[in-house]
C-alpha cells in the first residue's frame, strides 16, 4: 500500500492510467475528513489530491471561482469572504463527526460527497453550485465538462453526475462553483417547547412565506441541551430555529413578522430573536452536526452508529417516532424535516437485533417509502456488511452499476466505497 | 444539416409495428395517416421538417413502458415530443422512428403544500403548474416565455431557463423527483418529495438530457411561496455598453435581482410596435429589472439600482408603480420573439452564454458580423446571466438566405465560446448546434458524455441524430487502450 501524491492535474491522469492499466484499485482523498463516510474502499493505493490546493481565476463580478479540489474550504472561504462573497451551498465541515480535527475538509471532499448545510432550503444543494469540473475518469482520460456560466445546457451535466459520485467515477483536478454575496445581516427565530410533529409543521408553516426563509431546524430537548444558548430555551425543552439573512431592515422586517406567526401558533412557549452572532454560532453547530461529534482520539473509534435521513418532512416526525420505539435516538431536524441526522442508542449497547446491522433493516423499514437513509457513521466491519447507501431496485442498481462500468471500467476508483459491487 | 441515412428495414416494416403498437395502446393512438402526421414534422426551429414513421400517444406510464420495450426489441427508434416548441430540433422526428407524444399524460397528480412540491405528468404545460397552486400563494418559478404551451416533461429534457432563473434557478435546481422509463421498458422512480435523491444524481443528468437517456413519464417539482411584493424598474441607455455596466454594477453591488433582461434597440423598437409596452423609443440598450420581496426590502432595493443607472448613464428611469404596470414591462420583453417575426419573415433565435463583463464587446462583433453577412440582427437577453438571444433576420424564400443566418449564427455561437462561454444556455443542442459541439469539446469530453448515454441506450434508439457530431457506438468507446503495467512517472510523487 503506497500513497500517490500528485502536484498538478497531469499527474493525477499519470497516477489513474497507471492504476487502470495495471488494475491497482486507488481510495482517492484530499482531506481525509469523511474517510468514514461510506462503505471501507478495498484499495490497493492511495491517491492524494491534496497537493492540488490552488485557488484558480476568482472573478468575484462575474460570481464564480475556481479551485483545485484539495484547497482546504477554510482557505477558500476566507477568499470569498474578502470580497464579501461566500459559497452559498454552506458546506459542512464533517470531520469533528468522525473524530477528526474541525478544519480539514476540501473542496473537492465536498461536492464529490455532494454535502450542502441549513442553507439548502433556500439556495440549493452543493451540486447545484458546482458549474464545472476537470477531471480524470477511472479510465484514464482526462476531461472537461460545464464551464464558468451559470446558464449552461451544452451536452449533458456530467458535472452533477460527479458530484456526490463519492470518487468512484472520476477524480476531479478543478472544480468551478458559484460564489454568491455575503448576506449583509442575519438573525434566528427561535420559538421553545414545541414536540417534533409541531415543530415540523411550524416549520412548514414559515417555509410557506414568502420571508426567504435561510435555514430551518429542530433541536428536540437532549441536542438543545447541548448547543442552543440558553437565552433561547430553558433546559429540557426542544427548539425550533428559523434563520433569516439579507439586508438589515429586510431581516428585521420578516422577523418580527415570523416572531408573530410563531407565537400565535398553539403549543409553543416563548418566540425568542437571537442576535447576528449567536446565531451563527448555532447554525455552524447545526451544519456540522457537532451534537453528534466524537471527542479526538475516543476509545470508541466510530461511536454509536449516526444515520442521516433524507425525507419527505411531513412523514419524518413519524419516521423518527417509529424508530425511536426499537432504540432510543437522537435527532437533529435540518431543511424544515426533510434532513433528519439520528444517532442511535444512549451511550449504552444497542438493543440485540439493532447491534448486528446498526440498525439498518429498522431505520430503513420505518421510513415507509417516504425518504431514504444513510449510515454516515459505523464501524467498517459494520459499513463493509451493512448497505451504507440505500438499496436499489433491480433496475436502478442495474443502471448505477452500467454508469460505473461506463466511467470505470476496471473498478479502480474507490472500488466498493458506494456499493458493495460499484 | 445531415440525419442518418434511415434504416430501410425498420420502414419495411412499418405496417407490422404499426399493427403491434395498436395491440398495446388504443387504436386511435397510434397515427400513421400522412395528414394526422403533419402537424408532428417539426418542433420550433420549424426549418426543418421530417415525416415521422409513425406517432404514438400513451396515456400512462405503463403504455410508455409497453411500447419502449416494444421498440427496443424491434430496434425502432423513438423520439419523445412534448408541445413540439423546442427551439433547437430536438423534437425533430425521424423518417424510421416513432414519435412517442406525451401530451396525453397531463394530470397533476398532487401538490403538498407541507412539502411544497407538485407531483405532475409530463404533458402538463409549464403554466398550468402554477396556476394549480396560485390560489394558495405559491407558483413554479422557472418560466419559459413559452410556458403557456411548453410541457414540463420538455422542460426537464431542455433544462429550461426563464426570466426570474436569475434568482431562483434553472430547471434543475427546480426539480426533486422523476419517474424515468428506459428504453428497455424499466421504469426507474428517482428522488421525491425530499430535497435529496439517492445514489448517482441521475436525475442531474436526465434534466438537460433532450430525450437521449429515458422518457420522463413524472416528475416532482419545487414550489415557490410568492414573493410579497414584486415591482420592475425600466431602464434605458444610450447605448450597450452603459446598460452593460449597470448589470456589472448591481451584481457587483451584492444584488441579485429576480429578474435582469436587456434588449437592443432594434428589439426594443419592434417589441414597442407588437404591444405598445410604454418603451422609450430614443434609446439603444433597454434593461428591465424586477425585485421582488418585502416591501421595504424591495422600496431600499429599487432606490439602490436607480442609483447604479443613473451613475451608468442611464436617461430613462421608471419603475412600476403598480403589478398592471410591471406586467405591462414584461409584456414587451416576453412578446420579443412574435415581435422580431413582424420584421422579418423568419427569424432565427440564437442562444449562446457568455461571462456578463464580455457583453459589450460580443454586441460589437455581432453588429460587425451582420454587416458582413448584410443580415439584421436584434438582440434580447438574460443579462443577469449572460445568455444571449440574438435573433436573426432572414428570409427563406431569398436563396440561400437560411444558410446565411446558419452561418452568421455558427459565428456567434464560437464567438460565444471563445470569450469563454457556451453555445447554448437553455434552448439545447439538438440537430442545431450538434455539430458545433467540438468547438466547445475536445473529443475526449464528447467520449465521456457519449459513454453516459451508453449507459442509459447503448443501442442508440432514443432521439439519435441529437446532440452528438458522431455517435460512437458503444463496444468500441467500452475498449480499454491499455499501455503497459509500471508506474511511467519516474516524477510523481509518493510516500
Ligand atoms: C416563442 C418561444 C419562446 C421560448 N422561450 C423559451 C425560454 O424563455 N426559455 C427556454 O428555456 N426555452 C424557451 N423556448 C424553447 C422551448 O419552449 C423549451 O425548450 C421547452 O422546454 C420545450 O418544451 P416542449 O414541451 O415544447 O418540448 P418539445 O419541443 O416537444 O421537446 C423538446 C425536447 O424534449 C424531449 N422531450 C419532450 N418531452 C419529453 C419527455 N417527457 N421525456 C423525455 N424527453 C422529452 C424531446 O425529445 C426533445 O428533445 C421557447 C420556444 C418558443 C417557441
Amino acid at each position: 500500500m503506497e500513497t500517490l501524491t500528485p502536484r498538478d492535474d497531469r499527474q493525477v491522469l499519470e497516477a489513474v492510467a497507471w492504476a487502470a492499466a495495471s488494475e491497482r484499485p486507488l481510495e482517492v482523498r484530499a482531506g481525509a475528513s469523511k474517510l468514514g463516510l461510506g462503505r471501507p474502499v478495498d484499495g490497493d493505493h492511495t491517491l492524494d489530491v491534496s497537493g492540488l490546493n490552488a485557488l484558480g481565476l476568482y472573478e468575484p463580478e462575474e460570481l464564480v471561482v475556481s479551485a483545485q479540489p484539495g484547497i482546504g474550504l477554510a482557505t477558500l472561504e476566507r477568499e470569498l469572504a474578502a470580497a464579501g462573497q461566500m459559497l452559498a451551498f454552506e458546506p459542512p465541515d464533517l470531520g469533528p463527526l468522525y473524530g477528526g480535527a474541525p478544519g480539514g475538509a476540501t473542496l473537492g471532499g465536498v461536492i464529490a460527497c455532494n454535502l450542502s448545510g441549513p442553507r439548502r432550503v433556500k439556495d440549493g444543494a452543493a451540486r447545484d453550485h458546482l458549474l464545472g469540473i476537470a477531471a480524470v475518469s477511472g479510465r484514464g482520460e482526462a476531461f472537461k465538462s460545464g464551464g464558468r456560466v451559470v446558464k449552461n445546457v451544452t451536452g449533458y451535466d456530467l458535472s452533477k453526475l460527479m458530484a456526490g459520485s463519492f470518487g468512484t467515477l472520476a477524480v476531479f483536478t478543478e472544480l468551478t462553483v458559484r460564489a454568491l454575496p455575503r448576506p449583509e445581516d442575519t438573525a434566528t427565530v427561535a420559538v421553545s417547547g414545541l414536540g417534533d410533529a409541531e415543530a415540523l409543521a411550524a416549520l412548514a408553516a414559515v417555509l410557506a412565506t414568502p420571508y426567504e426563509v435561510a435555514g430551518a431546524a429542530h433541536l428536540p430537548a437532549a441536542v438543545a441541551d447541548r448547543i442552543a444558548p440558553a437565552a433561547l430555551a430553558p433546559a429540557g425543552l426542544p427548539v425550533t430555529l428559523v434563520r433569516l439573512e439579507g439586508f438589515a431592515p429586510s431581516v428585521a422586517y420578516r422577523a418580527e413578522r415570523l416572531v408573530a406567526l410563531l407565537a400565535a401558533r398553539p403549543g409553543g412557549g416563548t418566540v425568542v430573536r437571537l442576535d447576528a452572532a449567536a446565531s451563527r454560532v448555532l447554525w455552524l453547530a447545526i451544519r456540522d452536526v457537532s451534537p453528534f461529534a466524537l471527542s479526538p482520539g475516543g476509545d470508541v473509534p466510530a461511536g454509536p452508529p449516526v444515520w442521516k435521513l433524507s425525507i419527505a418532512a411531513d412523514r419524518a416526525a413519524a419516521a423518527v417516532a417509529r424508530i425511536a420505539q426499537a432504540v432510543p435516538v437522537e435527532a437533529i431536524y435540518d431543511w424544515g424535516g426533510a434532513l433528519v441526522w439520528l444517532r442511535l442508542g444512549d451511550g449504552g449497547a444497542l438493543p440485540a437485533g439493532v447491534a448486528d446491522d446498526a440498525g439498518a433493516r429498522m431505520v430503513r423499514g420505518a421510513l415507509g417509502g417516504a425518504g431514504h437513509a444513510t449510515l454516515v457513521r459505523a464501524s467498517a466491519m459494520v459499513r463493509a456488511a451493512v448497505p451504507v447507501f440505500p438499496v436499489q431496485p433491480g433496475p436502478l442498481a442495474d443502471l448505477t452499476l452500467r454508469v460505473k462500468q461506463n466511467f470505470d471500467t476496471r473498478r479502480i476508483l474507490n472500488p466498493g466505497r458506494m456499493y458493495a459491487d460499484a | 444539416m445531415k440525419m442518418p441515412a434511415p434504416d430501410q428495414a425498420v420502414i419495411a416494416r412499418r405496417r407490422e409495428i404499426v399493427a403491434a403498437l395498436r395491440r398495446i395502446v388504443a387504436a386511435d393512438a397510434v397515427i400513421d395517416r400522412e395528414d394526422a402526421m403533419r402537424v408532428y414534422e417539426a418542433d420550433g426551429l420549424t426549418a426543418y421538417r421530417q415525416l415521422p414513421m409513425i406517432v404514438v400517444l400513451p396515456e400512462t406510464t405503463a403504455e410508455v413502458a409497453a411500447v419502449m420495450r416494444y421498440c427496443f426489441d424491434a430496434n425502432v427508434k423513438v423520439v419523445a415530443r412534448g408541445a413540439g416548441t423546442s427551439l433547437s430540433g430536438g423534437a425533430l422526428p425521424l423518417a424510421d422512428g416513432i414519435v412517442l407524444g406525451l401530451a396525453r399524460l397531463n394530470k397533476i397528480l398532487s401538490v403538498n403544500y407541507e412539502t411544497r412540491t407538485a407531483t405532475v405528468q409530463p404533458g402538463v404545460t409549464n403554466l398550468a403548474v402554477t396556476q394549480a397552486v396560485e390560489h394558495r400563494g405559491f407558483y413554479y418559478a422557472p418560466d419559459p416565455s413559452s410556458q403557456i404551451a411548453c410541457t414540463i416533461g420538455g422542460n426537464i429534457a431542455e433544462n429550461s431557463g426563464g426570466v426570474h432563473c436569475l434568482k431562483y434557478g434553472l430547471t434543475t435546481n427546480n426539480v426533486l423527483g422523476l419517474e424515468v422509463v428506459l428504453i428497455t421498458g424499466e421504469v426507474v422512480r428517482l428522488g421525491g418529495e425530499m430535497l435529496e435523491a439517492e445514489g448517482y444524481d441521475l436525475i442531474g443528468v436526465l434534466t438537460g438530457s433532450e430525450g437521449l437517456l429515458g422518457v420522463v413519464t413524472e416528475v416532482t417539482v419545487r414550489l415557490l411561496p410568492k414573493p410579497e411584493v414584486a415591482r420592475a424598474l425600466l431602464l434605458g441607455f444610450p447605448s450597450s455598453e452603459q446598460a452593460g455596466d449597470c448589470v456589472a454594477g448591481v451584481i457587483g453591488g451584492g444584488i441579485i435581482p429576480a429578474g435582469m433582461e436587456m434588449m437592443d434597440g432594434p428589439a426594443i423598437r419592434a417589441a414597442e410596435d407588437f404591444v405598445h409596452a410604454g418603451y422609450p423609443l430614443d434609446v439603444e440598450a433597454l434593461l428591465i429589472v424586477e425585485l421582488d420581496g418585502p416591501e421595504a426590502e424591495v422600496a431600499d432595493l429599487i432606490a439602490r439600482v436607480e442609483a447604479i443607472a443613473r451613475h451608468c448613464g442611464a436617461v430613462n428611469v421608471r419603475a412600476s408603480a403598480s403589478d398592471e404596470e410591471r406586467a405591462r414591462f414584461w409584456a414587451g420583453r416576453k412578446a420579443a420573439f412574435p415581435a422580431a417575426g413582424r420584421l422579418s419573415p423568419d427569424y432565427y433565435v440564437m442562444d449562446g452564454t457568455i461571462p456578463r463583463k464580455q457583453l459589450a464587446h460580443v454586441l460589437r462583433r455581432i453588429a460587425e458580423m451582420s454587416e458582413t453577412f448584410g443580415l439584421r440582427v436584434a438582440n434580447v437577453f438574460h443579462a443577469g446571466d449572460g445568455n444571449l438571444h440574438p435573433l436573426i433576420l432572414y428570409d427563406a424564400n431569398q436563396p440561400g438566405e437560411l444558410e446565411t443566418a446558419e452561418r452568421f449564427g455558427a459565428e456567434i455561437l464560437k464567438l460565444c465560446v471563445s470569450v469563454g462561454g457556451v453555445l447554448t444556455g437553455e434552448h439545447g443542442v439538438g440537430v442545431e448546434k450538434r455539430d458545433l459541439m467540438p468547438v466547445q469539446y475536445t473529443e475526449v469530453d464528447l467520449d465521456q458524455q457519449q459513454r453516459l448515454k451508453c449507459a442509459f441506450d447503448p443501442h442508440g434508439l432514443l432521439n439519435p441524430g441529437k446532440m452528438f457530431p458522431v455517435l460512437h457506438r458503444c463496444a468500441e468507446l467500452g475498449r480499454m487502450h491499455v499501455h503497459g503495467g509500471q508506474l511511467p512517472f519516474p516524477d510523481l510523487p509518493r510516500f
